[in-house]
């Protein structure tokens, strides 16, 4: 079974070097870009469904055991994490292959999105401080080419604010780490929650506010979030729609393990400073999108509006909190991803993504307004889409625990959110075309590797609504787990399961 | 000696957060740079500092002698190296192509991506006709 765990990472990394060898071969390209998309959502299947038969699995890597060594852990939550962006990715790449100019191709974009993938997984799977660290730098690393591949002017300059402030993120990680490592000699995550429950208390709230900010930058928390909106929608839109489905969805689950398993020891500062912040979250992103006019930056600035509703379930600290912030950052990739496609699909029949030389697309193309519809509704949290389940479970969360003025704030923001949404519908798709209309935008065919995938994550945020009692068990025994770390020293420390892999 | 290290890492990490304060794209580089190095510093330090005392087993005893150079800082230190100076290197690349594009140092001069309204036609132009040689993500590790 521990090759369950590596899979992810052995497949990124083999079709990571695959590609690169094949990149100047076009269909080769395509098609093992595909097959190897494939293959990553055929394993993380696997893996969850192991996961949820029989509990955490672990690997020590290189047969060391437990604290000595590097563990890989996967419980429910990385489990679900891995698969869900190994289906948001498989459907990015197979959108990318009809997307990506042949240049970007030749210089290596598909080798880039598998070693993206593979930070992104092997940052879900570990279980390991510093190993966490390296995960994230690969991720980072893969992410900050992938951004400016191409080199337009745009490009360029959102490139130096997300890698200036990533880069900062990244300083701050590596200096908390060392802080933490100083005070407990130990790295392993399952070790590390064993020593600090007898530590200085006040040393704590000090690395815990240091990861905090590490990894809020990551995630694009208020008020650490100003790259996001200024570097997401400058980049290809595959590309733009990868990094808003996985990247700062990476940065809340370091968080949320962090803040679960390590940084426990004094809620009510810690949780509470992350509550004031998931509030200012909600409201500064949906408030920066009303103000503006296209398409892929409204949506970044909703990236933001909606971290703060996964933040806020961790923030609160109870099962039904957890659960919420695990099952709105599942509906959240999924969503996301597709809205970012389908904004793409716009700009390429029309040539634009700005609101106001948009119009009467549902006129010309009423397939795509409804297509539209269901990530966009499902984002602003209307039923039987994913999203009103999500919001519901926020929203109780919120009151079993009292607090009333957040609560309250996540309630408008949905508001917001739609009234967002409908902008972009009466902008684009309802109203009048411009002054000119839409040059022969009739004769724009789709290629159906565009179309395909767009429906295919529809179909999930559809079906994640209407039977959303499988997802909603599922991150109910996610959060079940998260909040027993006990159980999850057991499994790591305890019946360490030592597979011979070289290397770790 | 651990009382040097505090006073060296801090001047790093003000000196570093002074430069990232400035407009001036390179200043911001060169903050990054002792950023890192003041990071890696403290790495070193929280492991506790102790001279020569090899993590050695003597051949009459069963385990390490305490106090002893704990060794594992070392090798953090040497990954978070490699790394830093493989993402340093594509920032200064970086940097060298903004320069070209946009003929600015400024950092108060990137205003384009943040600006509301419609995108200019000019950010989707390339900076050079050819592709970037994109450097390889393993590299950074």
């Amino acid at each position: 079974m521990g090759l369950l765990v590596t899979l992810p990472l052995l497949l990124s990394l083999a079709f990571s070097l695959t590609l690169f060898a094949v990149r100047r071969r076009r269909t080769a390209s395509h098609v093992l870009a595909i097959i190897g998309a494939s293959a990553l959502l055929a394993s993380a299947i696997a893996l969850l469904f192991v996961v949820a038969r029989e509990g955490l699995q672990v690997v020590a890597l290189g047969k060391w055991p437990a604290p000595y060594g590097i563990v890989l852990v996967a419980d429910l939550f990385s489990a679900a994490m891995v698969l869900v962006c190994a289906l948001v990715s498989w459907a990015t790449i197979v959108y990318a292959t009809a997307w990506i100019d042949p240049e970007r191709e030749r210089t290596g974009f598909y080798p880039l999105v598998f070693a993206l993938l593979l930070g992104v997984n092997g940052a879900f799977l570990t279980g390991d401080l510093f190993n966490l660290y390296v995960w994230f730098e690969v991720m980072l690393m893969a992410s900050f080419v992938l951004l400016v591949l191409g080199a337009e002017r745009g490009q360029v300059e959102g490139g130096i604010k997300y890698v200036s402030l990533n880069l900062l993120a990244s300083a701050f990680f590596l200096s908390a780490t060392g802080i933490l490592y100083g005070i407990s000699g130990t790295l392993n995550f399952a070790d590390l929650s064993r020593v600090l429950s007898g530590t200085d208390p006040r040393i704590l709230d000090l690395v815990a506010v240091l990861f905090g900010i590490a990894f809020g930058i990551k995630a694009g928390v208020f008020p650490l979030f100003f790259w996001l909106p200024a570097s997401y929608h400058t980049p290809p839109v595959p590309v733009s729609a990868l990094f808003a489905g996985l990247l700062t969805k990476v940065g809340v689950y370091a968080l949320v393990r962090v803040f679960t398993l390590l940084f426990v020891h004094n809620p009510g500062w810690t949780h509470t400073l992350l509550l004031g912040c998931a509030a200012l979250t909600m409201l500064t992103g949906v408030f920066g999108a009303l103000a503006q006019h296209d398409v892929r930056r409204i949506l970044s600035f909703h990236i933001v509006s909606q971290i703060g509703y996964m933040i806020f379930g961790l923030a609160l600290l109870t099962p039904l909190g957890l659960a919420s912030s695990v099952f709105y950052l599942i509906h959240h990739i999924v969503v996301k991803t597709n809205l970012f496609l389908i904004g793409g699909l716009i700009e390429r029949a029309f040539g634009t993504g700005s609101l106001d030389r948009l119009g009467g697309i549902f006129r010309e193309r009423a397939w795509l307004g409804l297509l539209f519809l269901i990530p966009a509704f499902s984002l602003a949290g209307i039923p039987p889409l994913s999203g009103f389940t999500a919001k519901l479970l926020v929203i109780r969360a919120g009151l079993a625990t009292h607090s009333y003025l957040a609560t309250a704030i996540a309630v408008v923001v949905g508001l917001f959110t739609l009234l967002s949404m409908l902008k972009i519908w009466n902008e684009a798709f309802w109203k009048a075309p411009p002054e000119g209309g839409h040059a022969d935008t009739a004769s724009v065919q789709y290629n159906a590797r565009l179309v395909l995938p767009t429906i295919v994550l529809a179909a999930v945020t559809l079906y994640l609504g209407i039977a959303g009692e499988m997802l909603l068990g599922l991150s109910m025994k996610a959060a079940e787990q998260l909040l027993d770390p006990a159980g999850y020293r057991a499994a790591v420390l305890g019946t360490v399961n030592p597979v011979a892999i070289a290397g770790g | 000696m651990e009382f040097l290290f505090a006073i060296m890492i801090g001047t790093l990490y003000g000196c570093s957060l002074y430069l990232l304060l400035r407009r001036s794209i390179v200043k911001l580089a060169i903050g990054l740079i002792l950023l890192g190095n003041g990071a890696n510093l403290l790495i070193f330090s929280a492991g506790g500092l102790v001279r020569g005392r090899p993590p050695l087993v003597p051949e009459d005893a069963t385990s390490v002698p305490v106090p002893y150079a704990d060794p594992l800082p070392q090798a953090l230190i040497l990954t978070a190296i490699v790394i830093s100076f493989g993402v340093l290197v594509f920032a200064v690349a970086l940097i060298y192509r903004t320069y070209r594009a946009l003929a600015t140092d400024d950092l108060d001069d990137l205003t384009a991506t943040d600006r509301l309204g419609e995108v200019p036609e000019a950010a989707h132009q390339p900076v050079v006709p050819v592709g970037v040689s994109a450097p390889n993500p393993q590299d950074g590790r």
